[in-house]
C-alpha cells in the first residue's frame, strides 16, 4: 500500500461513529418535542418568578398560578359553562355554515366560466372589506343574540373558503380533464374524480385562513353584543380590572385555535394520503 | 365532420381517415391558420402505424380527433366498431394519471367511466397491471413511481378498457433515453400479447422505425402527409435491431424526407 502511505495524498477516512450514551440517545430521537415543552415550560417559570420577585407588575400581567386559581374557580361557575356554551354554538353554527355554503357555491361558480366572471367582482368586493366594519349592521338586523354573531363567524369563515375554493376549481389540471373526456367520464365523474379532489387542497388552505377569521369573529362580535360568551368574560374581567380573569378567557381561545388548526391538519394529512410527504412536514 | 363507427363486417380497417381538415382562426389578427390539410389514413386491423413528424405538423391533433377531444372542420374518420367497448382509447404524452388514485385505481378507471362498478373495474385493471409489469405496484400512489412506470400505467389504463385502437401521444417523449429504449421493447412485448392496433404518434424517427409496421410521415404549415414508408423488418424485433444497417437506412430515408421540409417551419401551431 504505498499509495495510500504516500505523503503526496491525503486518505479521507470514514466517520466512525462513538456509540452515545442512552441519555443522549432518546434526546436526538425526541429533539423536536423536548425543545418545545422546554420553551414553553420556561417561558411560564420566568413569568412566575418574575412576578412572584416584582419585575412583572401582577396587577397588569398577572401570573401562571394565578391565572390558573382564576380559571379553577371560574369553572365551578354555572355561568362560566353557559358562556362556554353560547361561544360554542356561534362558532359552530357561524362555521358550520360557511363551510356547508362556501364549498359547494364555490365549486359551482368556479366550473362556470361565465359565473366566476360574473361573481368574482363581489366576492373580492367582500374580501377586501374590513369584515368588522359590518358588526354595527349585522346588529341592526339580527339583534344582540348569539345568532348576531353566528352571523359576523360566518361572514369570516365564508370569505376566507370561498376564494380558495373558486380558485382551485378553475385550475383543475387539463391534462387530467382530457383524459376523463377521453374515456367519456359522466359529468358527476369529472366532478367526483378530478374536480373535487383537485380542489380540496385549496379547500383546505381556505379552511386554515378561515380558523383565524372565525375566532376573530366571535370575539369581536361579544365585544360588541356584551350579551353572553368567553369574550363577555374577558370585557366584564376587564371593567372590574381583573387581569387574571381576562387571561384565562384569552387561554381558553387559544386552545379553541389550536384545536381548530390542528384539526384541519388532521383532516389535509387524511385528504391528502396520496401526496409525497415534505421534508419539512416529516 | 363526422366519426362514423363502421359497420360492414369484412372490412379490415381498423381505422380510415378522408380528407381531415382543422382549421384555425387566430383570435387577434383573424387569419386562418391550417394545422392540418386533408389528411387521408388507412390503418388495417393489428397493424402498428406511426406518425412522425415536427412539433406544429398536427399529428397529436390528428389524434386527439379520432378520440374525439377535438372536431375536425372537415373530412370523415371512421372506425372499425367491437362487439364490447370502446373503439379507441388514448395513452397520454405526460402519464396524465390521477395523483390521488392508487395505480389500480388509475387503470380501472377508464372502465369506470365505461359504467362498470369500481369493484369490477379493480379486478378486471389487475391483469393489465401485470402485463404492462407493474405487478405488486397496484396499491402505491403515482407520486411513489418512477417515469418509466407512470407510463406503463398511463398503458395499462388504455389497455384495460379493450378498444380496438390504441392512439398513443407521444408516450415515452418525456422519458430518459434509457429508459425509453427499454420502454419501446417493452411496448413491442405488451402489443404483441394484446394484439391491438396502434395509431403511435412521435417524433423520434428510430422510434417510429422500431416500433411500426408503417411510418407515416408528416410536415409542418400546413400540417400534411408526405410520405407513407413501410418498415419491412422482421418481428419479432429486439433493441439490437436498431444496429443494423437496413434500420439505418430507413433513419435515412426518412431524415432526408424531413430535413428537406424548412427548418423555420418548426415553430407549433397554436
Amino acid at each position: 500500500m504505498t499509495v495510500a502511505t504516500s505523503p503526496a495524498f491525503r486518505t479521507i477516512h470514514p466517520r466512525v461513529r462513538k456509540p452515545r450514551p442512552a441519555l443522549m440517545r432518546w434526546y436526538r430521537r425526541n429533539e423536536r418535542v423536548v425543545l418545545s415543552v422546554a420553551g414553553v415550560v420556561l417561558f411560564f417559570v420566568v413569568w412566575e418568578i418574575g412576578s412572584a420577585a416584582g419585575f412583572v407588575d401582577k396587577f397588569f400581567f398577572s401570573s401562571p398560578s394565578a391565572i390558573a386559581t382564576a380559571g379553577a374557580s371560574e369553572v365551578t361557575k354555572a355561568r362560566f359553562w353557559d358562556d362556554v356554551r353560547i361561544t360554542a354554538l356561534e362558532l359552530v353554527v357561524g362555521t358550520g355554515a360557511s363551510v356547508v355554503l362556501a364549498v359547494p357555491l364555490g365549486i359551482f361558480i368556479g366550473w362556470y366560466r361565465r359565473l366566476s366572471l360574473t361573481f368574482d367582482p363581489w366576492l373580492n368586493f367582500f374580501n377586501a372589506l374590513p369584515r368588522v366594519a359590518l358588526v354595527p349592521l349585522v346588529v341592526l338586523w339580527f339583534g344582540l343574540d348569539w345568532n348576531m354573531k353566528a352571523v359576523v363567524v360566518f361572514l369570516g369563515g365564508f370569505f376566507a373558503i370561498i376564494l380558495p375554493t373558486v380558485e382551485g376549481v378553475r385550475t383543475v389540471e387539463r391534462h387530467l380533464l382530457d383524459v376523463s373526456r377521453s374515456f367519456r367520464a359522466s359529468s358527476r365523474l369529472i366532478f367526483t374524480s378530478l374536480v373535487i379532489p383537485g380542489t380540496l387542497p385549496f379547500i383546505v388552505s381556505g379552511l386554515r385562513i378561515a380558523v383565524g377569521r372565525v375566532l376573530a369573529g366571535v370575539v369581536i362580535g361579544e365585544f360588541y353584543a356584551q350579551t353572553q360568551g368567553i369574550g363577555v368574560m374577558i370585557y366584564k374581567a376587564e371593567a372590574s380590572l381583573q387581569s387574571d380573569r381576562m387571561l384565562f378567557g384569552v387561554l381558553i381561545f387559544t386552545v379553541l385555535g389550536i384545536v381548530l388548526y390542528e384539526s384541519v391538519g388532521a383532516a389535509e394529512r387524511y385528504f391528502q394520503r396520496w401526496r409525497p410527504v415534505r421534508e419539512d412536514e416529516a | 365532420m363526422t366519426i362514423d363507427v363502421a359497420r360492414e363486417p369484412g372490412q379490415h380497417m381498423a381505422l380510415s381517415a378522408r380528407g381531415v381538415q382543422m382549421e384555425y382562426r387566430d383570435r387577434q389578427t383573424g387569419h386562418r391558420l391550417l394545422a392540418l390539410e386533408r389528411v387521408d389514413l388507412d390503418i388495417p386491423d393489428g397493424a402498428f402505424v406511426s406518425l412522425l413528424g415536427p412539433s406544429g405538423c398536427g399529428k397529436s391533433t390528428f389524434l386527439k380527433i379520432v378520440n374525439g377531444l377535438i372536431l375536425a372542420t372537415a373530412g370523415e374518420i371512421k372506425l372499425h366498431r367491437v362487439a364490447k367497448g370502446r373503439e379507441d382509447a388514448m395513452v397520454f404524452q405526460d402519464a396524465a394519471l390521477f395523483p390521488w388514485y392508487s395505480v389500480v385505481d388509475n387503470v380501472a378507471y377508464g372502465l369506470v367511466c365505461a359504467g362498470v362498478s369500481r369493484k369490477e373495474a379493480r379486478s378486471r385493471a389487475v391483469p393489465y397491471i401485470d402485463l404492462v409489469g407493474l405487478k405488486g405496484f397496484a396499491d402505491k400512489y403515482p407520486y411513489q413511481l418512477s417515469g418509466g412506470m407512470q407510463q406503463r400505467a398511463n398503458l395499462a389504463r388504455a389497455l384495460a378498457v379493450d378498444s380496438a385502437i390504441l392512439l398513443m401521444d407521444e408516450p415515452f417523449a418525456s422519458l430518459d433515453a434509457q429508459t425509453r429504449e427499454l420502454m419501446q421493447a417493452e411496448l413491442l412485448r405488451i402489443w404483441t400479447a394484446a394484439r391491438k392496433t396502434v395509431l403511435f404518434v412521435t417524433h423520434q424517427i428510430d422510434e417510429a422505425v422500431f416500433l411500426s409496421d408503417r411510418v407515416v410521415v408528416m410536415a409542418a404549415r400546413p400540417g400534411r402527409v408526405i410520405a407513407d414508408i413501410a418498415i419491412d423488418l422482421p418481428r419479432p424485433r429486439s433493441l439490437e435491431m436498431k444496429q443494423t444497417p437496413e434500420f439505418a437506412r430507413y433513419e435515412a430515408q426518412i431524415w432526408k424526407l424531413i430535413a428537406h421540409q424548412q427548418p423555420s417551419d418548426t415553430a407549433p401551431v397554436p
